[in-house]
């Protein structure tokens, strides 16, 4: 892999107080974002780092949905819109929001999963294969290969592979969560980004899902939006904690859970408020 | 001034004006639902008659005779060959306009154009054309393609004039389609990496081809009854050949000829013989009536199950 981090996080300590210096995925320096005058996120600086799951939380219209946003640049494909402040991707250290950087270019490595499962009214196979396909690749052995691979590493392949060209409506909402995740990580994305991605999902759904999303971390690093505070609790490595477009705090979860240092985040994290 | 008493209403006296209220209340519903479907019946029920009416007096007439003849002084050797000839020729034209740029204007104004005054300002005024007369549509062609252009009384000005006609009512549901599938789809399809011409054509347009055909098909069937802007323009009434044919028998094989022959339609034949004195151009008539309402009503048969066939796989 690319051991040369570009940037360390520093100053974070884990509980038997030895600095963690994990290499830094994606650098956020200073983002602000405005919505027409409105501005919803307010100078942003957060290092998330490379395969581990970072949580983001917060009270609705905190802007951690917005932030999530930011980072494959969704918000472009709405009128008024702006980004202030850096995105760097690493290793390399591009800005993704830099002037000429194609937000097309960027959706292709960072996979999203929504809200909401969202499949095509395709089959199951062409949901999986379609960012392969928009990305040039359109040998059946080949797409044959990656999506039976997306589809294991989701943990669907072996309750879909008989029947992979039916429709994908035709699958359980759980599972068609699983296949938008199939089809986010086909096609090897940087980092995936998920938007609250249980809420739409049964407990037992959810589960799955969360069991999948910490098994993912090995070979991508995921970024998680929540409303569930005991979500990120369970498979979250670092919690970013969002208030009013701002970052609160940010630091490993576990830390972040029995010791916060700042006064909202413990408010919020003890049920004081949200 | 107030008293205690004023604000006591006993429980009895209360129930009482509750249950009056209530069974006034029922009566209002039960005769609306009664008003309801007298006018259902009744708008029903004046459709059957026109239908019973036409059939009583014109079918009779329709048999290959009927549909193989050109016009005639002689009624009961005149057929309407050369206006259900005429109409196919004027929906080609129609729909091969009409339909590419319908679509192509409804997807750029509802997955490309921003949403501002100035789109705002062009919706209202498409939805003000889909009203506009015909008459005005067949004025601005006669203007327009008949003598500014040169096409002459051609099936090209005819089918141009039409498909001015049909334009907004297809804009119109090729953007009523596009607006049925959720944005979560679109959003789908751009976090993979789609440009906004690969959403449309991998998957909006796909989506959407049940409710734009239906569109399509319906705007020509209001395109194939207009006999206004087609007299405006002036069709023939009385035409007695063909348009050359579109298909050759040697090298190019094909022709546009055809495009700019004179040409009559059922509607036109239908005013024409209506005109007529004689009870037996006026069961001509009824017969050609006949007929248009069978095609018109065999396109809406035809839109429905496209409706039902393209919807099958697809629930959002």
């Amino acid at each position: 892999m690319n051991p040369i981090p570009a940037v360390q996080v520093s100053g974070e300590k884990d509980i038997a107080g030895v600095e963690v210096k994990p290499e830094v995925k994606v650098e956020i320096q200073n983002l602000s974002f405005f919505y027409g005058r409105n501005q919803v996120l307010r100078n942003v600086s957060l290092d998330v780092p490379a395969y581990q799951v970072t949580a983001m939380i917060g009270p609705s219209g905190c802007g951690k949905t917005t932030l999530l946003r930011c980072l494959n640049r969704m918000h472009d494909l709405y009128p008024g819109n702006r980004y202030e402040g850096s995105v760097r991707l690493h290793p390399g250290g591009t800005d993704i929001l830099g002037p000429g950087m194609d937000p097309i270019r960027v959706r292709m490595r960072f996979g999203m999963v929504f809200q909401k499962p969202n499949p095509f009214p395709k089959s199951i196979y062409e949901n999986v294969a379609y960012g392969l396909r928009l990305q040039g690749m359109n040998k059946r052995r080949d797409l044959d290969e990656r999506v039976e691979k997306a589809l294991r590493e989701s943990a669907l392949w072996d309750e879909v592979k008989s029947r992979l060209h039916q429709l994908a409506h035709n699958l359980s909402g759980g599972q068609q969560q699983r296949l938008c995740i199939a089809r986010a990580i086909a096609t090897d994305p940087d980092v995936v980004l998920f938007d609250e991605p249980t809420s739409a999902l049964d407990p037992i759904a959810t589960s799955k899902i969360e069991e999948l999303i910490v098994e993912m971390k090995k070979r991508v690093t995921v970024i998680i939006v929540t409303h569930n505070l005991q979500q990120a609790g369970r498979i979250s490595d670092r919690t970013a904690f969002m208030y009013l477009g701002e970052l609160i705090e940010f630091g490993e979860t576990n830390r972040m859970f029995t010791n916060p240092a700042k006064p909202q985040t413990e408010d919020y994290i003890s049920g004081r408020f949200g | 001034m107030l008293s205690v008493g004023d604000f006591i209403v006993l429980p009895s006296q209360n129930l009482r004006k509750q249950e009056a209220r209530a069974s006034r209340r029922r009566s209002i519903d039960r005769w609306f639902g009664r008003i309801g479907l007298l006018s259902t019946i009744g708008t029903l029920g004046v459709l059957a008659i026109l239908l019973l009416n036409l059939a009583a007096s014109g079918l009779a007439r329709i048999d290959w005779q009927f549909l193989l003849s050109f016009p005639s002084r002689r009624a009961a050797e005149a057929g309407i060959l050369s206006a259900w000839v005429g109409t196919i020729l004027l929906m080609i034209v129609t729909a091969s306009v009409a339909v590419p740029l319908g679509v192509a204007a409804g997807i750029y104004l509802e997955e490309y154009a921003a949403k501002n005054k100035w789109t705002d300002f062009i919706e209202i005024n498409i939805a003000n054309l889909a009203g506009v007369p015909s008459i005005l549509y067949g004025l601005m062609a006669l203007g327009l393609f008949v003598y500014q252009f040169r096409f002459g009384q051609s099936v090209l000005a005819g089918g141009l004039a039409l498909a001015c006609l049909v334009l907004p009512i297809v804009i119109v549901a090729t953007r009523e389609a596009l607006r049925t599938i959720p944005a979560a789809i679109r959003e789908a399809a751009f976090a993979l990496g789609a440009t906004r011409w690969q959403a449309v054509w991998h998957h909006l347009l796909p989506y959407s081809t049940g409710g734009i055909a239906t569109g399509v098909i319906l705007a020509m069937s209001r395109a194939i009854g207009e006999s206004a802007p087609l007299i405006t323009i002036g069709a023939l009434t009385f035409i007695a050949f063909l348009p050359p044919a579109p298909i050759l028998a040697q090298a190019p094989f094909m022709s546009f000829d055809w495009l700019f022959s004179p040409f009559t339609a059922l509607p036109i034949q239908m005013f024409n013989w209506v005109s007529r004195p004689g009870e037996e151009f006026q069961s001509n008539a009824a017969a050609a009536g006949l007929f248009l309402m069978l095609i018109t009503l065999g396109m809406n048969g035809v839109a429905i199950l496209l409706r039902k066939h393209a919807q099958r796989n697809i629930k959002w």
